[in-house]
């Protein structure tokens, strides 16, 4: 009895409060618009019963789709917002992988408190970390402050309201997901294997290209994930730090639904997104399932 | 043992620096007496007590709080249930679809869950406010406590459960005698986690908040949306000093358990 | 005083046993983990599980503890089915390989746990506490945490905790598993004694043969869930029934072979080319010509220089190894067959005075009753 309730519980809460929503934003993607505006009529009349869901079936359709299709604005922010998370990916692995190959270097005694340094971001509001750069990187901001101060320009940078102040957002706030899985992966790595390495003829360099890198791969592959999958449907960072050209689906759906109060096209642009996750989310599991494998 | 070279701890220095230097900015600044913040004009505390005496803001850090304790509450809850299923709970019907639901939401785009629940809420016509928000963080949070408590559950010797049943417990008294005083630090893990969540959500509560509930993320973003204020600075200080601490506190606090354990350990195997 | 009475109630019919496996099998998906297993267990035996792991030995032993349930068959408790009696309802307390001890309790409140469950009142629990606490001699670490005692004191407490709700039957999982060996030889005798003072029957799993020789009552030899051979210590190293009894438990020589003749318990064994064949009793009925292995301890063949005189076997080979242990020195000679057949015989004189050296020649002897001869 106890068994059920404890399987029951959370199964119902989830089934109720993440599943059931989905087959709402299903609905009414394939909806007409003047069904899902409020006043709000019923997503599925149970009490009519087979008729009842006869009729659900019936009144979908794919026109919210086809307007995607023909508005290009939509796929422009799909592939914007991919090819940022894709660019932002690979910078925040440029910064990231020789901060974590630096603390798995580290004495023994640091690590912990280096660990703790990358984590403590994390604890602190993404928000205000976003918002720290407002002051950094706008017009009379201190970075522009500080190169004119040193004489490097004339005339101030605009960088925030930039594709390149969402850049600089993104790679600040999922370094500690780039460096953490990156970190976890050299820490176990045998340092007797880059010994072997060099006794078999290596030089430092040609070890770390040979074994190093390699044996960080599950690694570096999480730690891409983490980053890649989120960003696709960041708000907050284009929102505070992007400007005009910055496209991202995030950004879309939000106005979509705050201010052209369109539900259905907010809801199939949520499926298209949910559709072109998938990919990278299985891809994610495969990598951490392998990973587990081999750790035993 | 390699030596650490001057590379490491340049790209440790950069990186730190990089990490650390947006909020050190944040912080000195916020202590500026100048309205205009970019511009350094002397030290002040005055932003602080505008903050206090702003009604607005007090009016939405205890809406935060308040969201924030009941569902990491509820998620510690039902988190720790599920994790229990997923470990322990060995076949049922259903199980994939719920390791599915469990795993989902921690990649969810924010955006898309925030859009989801609204639309429930809409459509059982539940009033929008502290009650929704509470239920929607809930539902994102438990699933993150069920990933930190699954895996203290994963390396758990499963022989002390047993044992527990051996010696006459239920099911039940096995888990609250046994097993939860020993994974209670990952449960209070998982709570803390929910808690700075819960305390952190702008997108999703947005969504799915009314008119009546307006959390200090939301009150933040209206305001940053309009450019940096001397304000803002000081909240975020403040909420910067109450996250830095508490983590200290809590590494300090496993770290003399752990070396306490040590020490016990190397004097029992001299006995 | 009077003659001791040998504590064999599997011999005596009248007597009821304690448990009673009837027909039970255990399917772990496709794998059958127990085949089948008919087995009685009698009230103050100490009764030892013995096998390579793997061989459906814990699985007997968790079926006792409620942990698994029989796919098929029944196991009987005192007269009662256990099958729908969950953990907690049995009168059977088991002692974990890990010790499973709470590592949130000190000692005393680990020996305590069982007997809160009862119910009990607290004085009544408290003076069993103590009761335990002595006979396991652990009074001065009552306050400990388990991680602040040692390894064999860990085991002690493990052993207190599950004698405290004084069970009908205690399981124990390879209870000396993790103990270094001069302490599970200590430990071996402590654990016989407190069976003996408690009266508490005792089922052990082990793969260590030398425990379940020394510790045990009776042994089951177990091999891919089923029981190839139930029976006392000494039944089951000088009369083994089959060659995988014979070579799991001590050292031995196996022979295969056919029947040349049988006459009564008297048969001779063909068994190599230009040897003559051994002369064995048997108590088996078996086929001429039928294949047969004789299977001898080293301890049981003699080595001499000369042809001894009379010997029922005798066969001639030379010295290829020597292995010298001190009390005892193990001999392989070989056949001029190509045949390694190992004796051993205890070094009376110093080493100094060794008889044999490598590629001496030497004689092996054994009287017909020193092997035993085997059908499988």
């Amino acid at each position: 009895m106890r068994r059920l309730a404890v399987i029951a519980l959370p199964y119902l809460w989830l089934l109720a409060l993440f599943l059931v929503p989905f087959v709402i934003v299903l609905k009414i993607s394939l909806s007409d618009t003047a069904i899902a505006i409020p006043p709000y009529t019923p997503i599925l009349d149970l009490s009519a019963g087979w008729d009842g869901l006869r009729d659900f079936v019936a009144d979908l359709d794919f026109e919210n789709f086809a307007f995607l299709a023909t508005d290009d604005l939509y796929w422009k922010a799909y592939l914007s917002s991919l090819r940022i998370a894709f660019v932002a990916t690979v910078l925040t692995l440029l910064v990231g992988y020789p901060v974590a190959y630096a603390m798995a270097r580290a004495e023994e005694s640091w690590r912990p408190l280096l660990l703790m340094l990358v984590i403590l971001p994390f604890w602190t509001s993404f928000l205000i970390r976003v918002y720290s750069w407002m002051g950094i990187l706008s017009q009379e901001g201190y970075l522009n402050q500080l190169l004119m101060g040193l004489g490097l320009i004339d005339q101030p940078l605009t960088i925030l309201n930039t594709n390149a102040a969402v850049y600089i957002g993104i790679v600040y706030t999922y370094l500690p997901f780039m460096i953490l899985p990156i970190y976890a992966t050299l820490e176990k790595l045998d340092t007797s294997l880059l010994e072997a390495a060099e006794d078999l003829g290596c030089s430092r360099m040609s070890a770390f290209w040979l074994v190093t890198v390699p044996l960080s791969v599950p690694g570096i592959l999480a730690g891409c994930f983490l980053v890649f999958i989120p960003v696709i449907g960041e708000f907050v960072i284009p929102s505070l730090l992007g400007g005009s050209e910055t496209l991202m689906i995030g950004k879309v759906l939000w106005e979509e639904f705050f201010s052209n109060r369109d539900w259905p096209v907010a809801s199939a642009v949520a499926v298209i997104l949910l559709l072109i996750l998938i990919v990278p989310i299985v891809l994610f599991q495969r990598n951490e399932q392998k990973q587990r494998e081999a750790g035993g | 043992m390699r030596r650490f070279s001057w590379i490491n701890a340049t790209s440790l220095t950069l990186g730190f620096a990089f990490l650390y230097l947006p909020m050190l900015i944040l912080i000195v600044y916020s202590f500026n007496a100048s309205k205009l913040v970019t511009v350094w004009a002397g030290f002040s505390t005055r932003w602080y007590g505008e903050l206090l005496r702003n009604d607005a803001f007090l009016g939405a850090a205890w809406v935060t709080l308040k969201v924030a304790v009941l569902s990491s509450t509820l998620a510690t809850i039902l988190g720790t249930m599920a994790a229990h299923v997923l470990v322990r709970g060995g076949r049922f019907a259903g199980r994939t679809l719920f390791s599915g639901m469990i795993y989902a939401p921690l990649v969810m785009p924010e955006v898309i869950t925030g859009l989801s629940l609204l639309l429930l809420f809409i459509g059982i016509g539940l009033d929008r406010g502290i009650v929704t928000i509470v239920l929607a963080h809930t539902t994102f949070s438990m699933c993150y406590v069920s990933v930190v408590v699954s895996s203290r559950l994963v390396s758990f010797d499963r022989a002390l459960e047993e044992a527990a049943l051996d010696l006459g417990c239920t099911p039940f008294q096995a888990f609250r005698l046994v097993t939860l005083p020993i994974i209670a630090p990952a449960v209070i893990s998982g709570w803390l986690l929910a808690f700075t969540l819960s305390l952190d959500d702008l997108v999703i509560a947005s969504f799915v908040t009314g008119p009546s509930a307006t959390t200090l993320p939301m009150k933040i973003w209206s305001s940053v949306r309009l450019g940096v204020s001397p304000e803002i600075n000081a909240l975020s200080t403040l909420l910067i000093g109450i996250v830095t601490l508490g983590v200290i506190t809590a590494s300090l606090v496993s770290k003399r358990a752990i070396a306490s354990r040590q020490r016990d350990e190397q004097a029992a195997q001299q006995t | 005083m009077s003659p001791q009475t040998v504590f064999a109630p599997w011999e005596d019919p009248a007597s009821k046993p304690l448990i009673r496996f009837y027909g039970v099998t255990k399917r772990f998906g496709d794998f059958t983990a127990i085949d089948n297993i008919d087995l009685d267990i009698f009230e103050r035996e100490f009764f030892a599980l013995l096998g390579p792991s793997g061989c459906g030995k814990t699985t007997l032993m968790r079926m006792l503890a409620g942990f698994e349930t029989p796919t098929e068959g029944t196991i009987w408790l005192d007269g009662r089915d256990i099958g729908p009696v969950p953990p907690n309802k049995r009168a059977t307390n088991m002692m974990f390989q890990s010790y499973a001890l709470f590592p949130h309790l000190n000692v005393r409140d680990n020996i305590a746990f069982g007997l809160r469950r009862e119910g009990k009142p607290k004085d009544a629990i408290a003076a069993r506490v103590d009761e335990m606490l002595r006979l396991v001699q652990l009074q001065k670490f009552a306050g400990r945490k388990p991680h602040q005692i040692s390894g064999g004191q860990r085991q002690r407490v493990a052993l207190a905790r599950c004698l405290a709700k004084a069970p009908r039957l205690l399981l124990l999982d390879e209870p000396l598993g993790a103990l270094d060996r001069k302490l599970r030889e200590e430990t071996q005798f402590e654990l016989m004694d407190i069976q003996e003072k408690t009266g508490t029957t005792f089922v052990i799993v082990t793969h260590d043969q030398e425990e379940a020789m020394t510790v045990a009552s009776r042994v089951a030899v177990m091999d891919h869930g089923k029981l190839v051979q139930v029976a006392t210590p000494d039944v089951i190293y000088e009369a083994p029934v089959s060659t995988y009894v014979a070579d799991f438990i001590g050292d031995v020589n196996i022979l295969p072979g056919r029947i040349a003749a049988q006459d009564g318990t008297r048969v001779t064994i063909d068994w190599a080319e230009g040897q003559p064949a051994i002369a064995a009793r048997t108590r088996l009925a078996l086929a001429p010509g039928s294949a047969a292995y004789f299977a001898i301890r080293p301890e049981k063949i003699a080595i001499s220089a000369a042809r001894p005189e009379g010997a029922a076997n005798a066969v001639a080979g030379k010295v290829l190894d020597i292995a010298y242990l001190g009390n005892i020195s193990t001999y392989h000679v070989e056949l001029p067959g190509g045949q390694v057949i190992k004796a051993q015989s205890a070094n009376t004189d110093r080493i100094a005075a060794r008889e044999f050296t490598w590629e001496d020649a030497a004689w092996l002897s054994w009287t017909d009753a020193a092997g035993v001869v085997l059908d499988r």
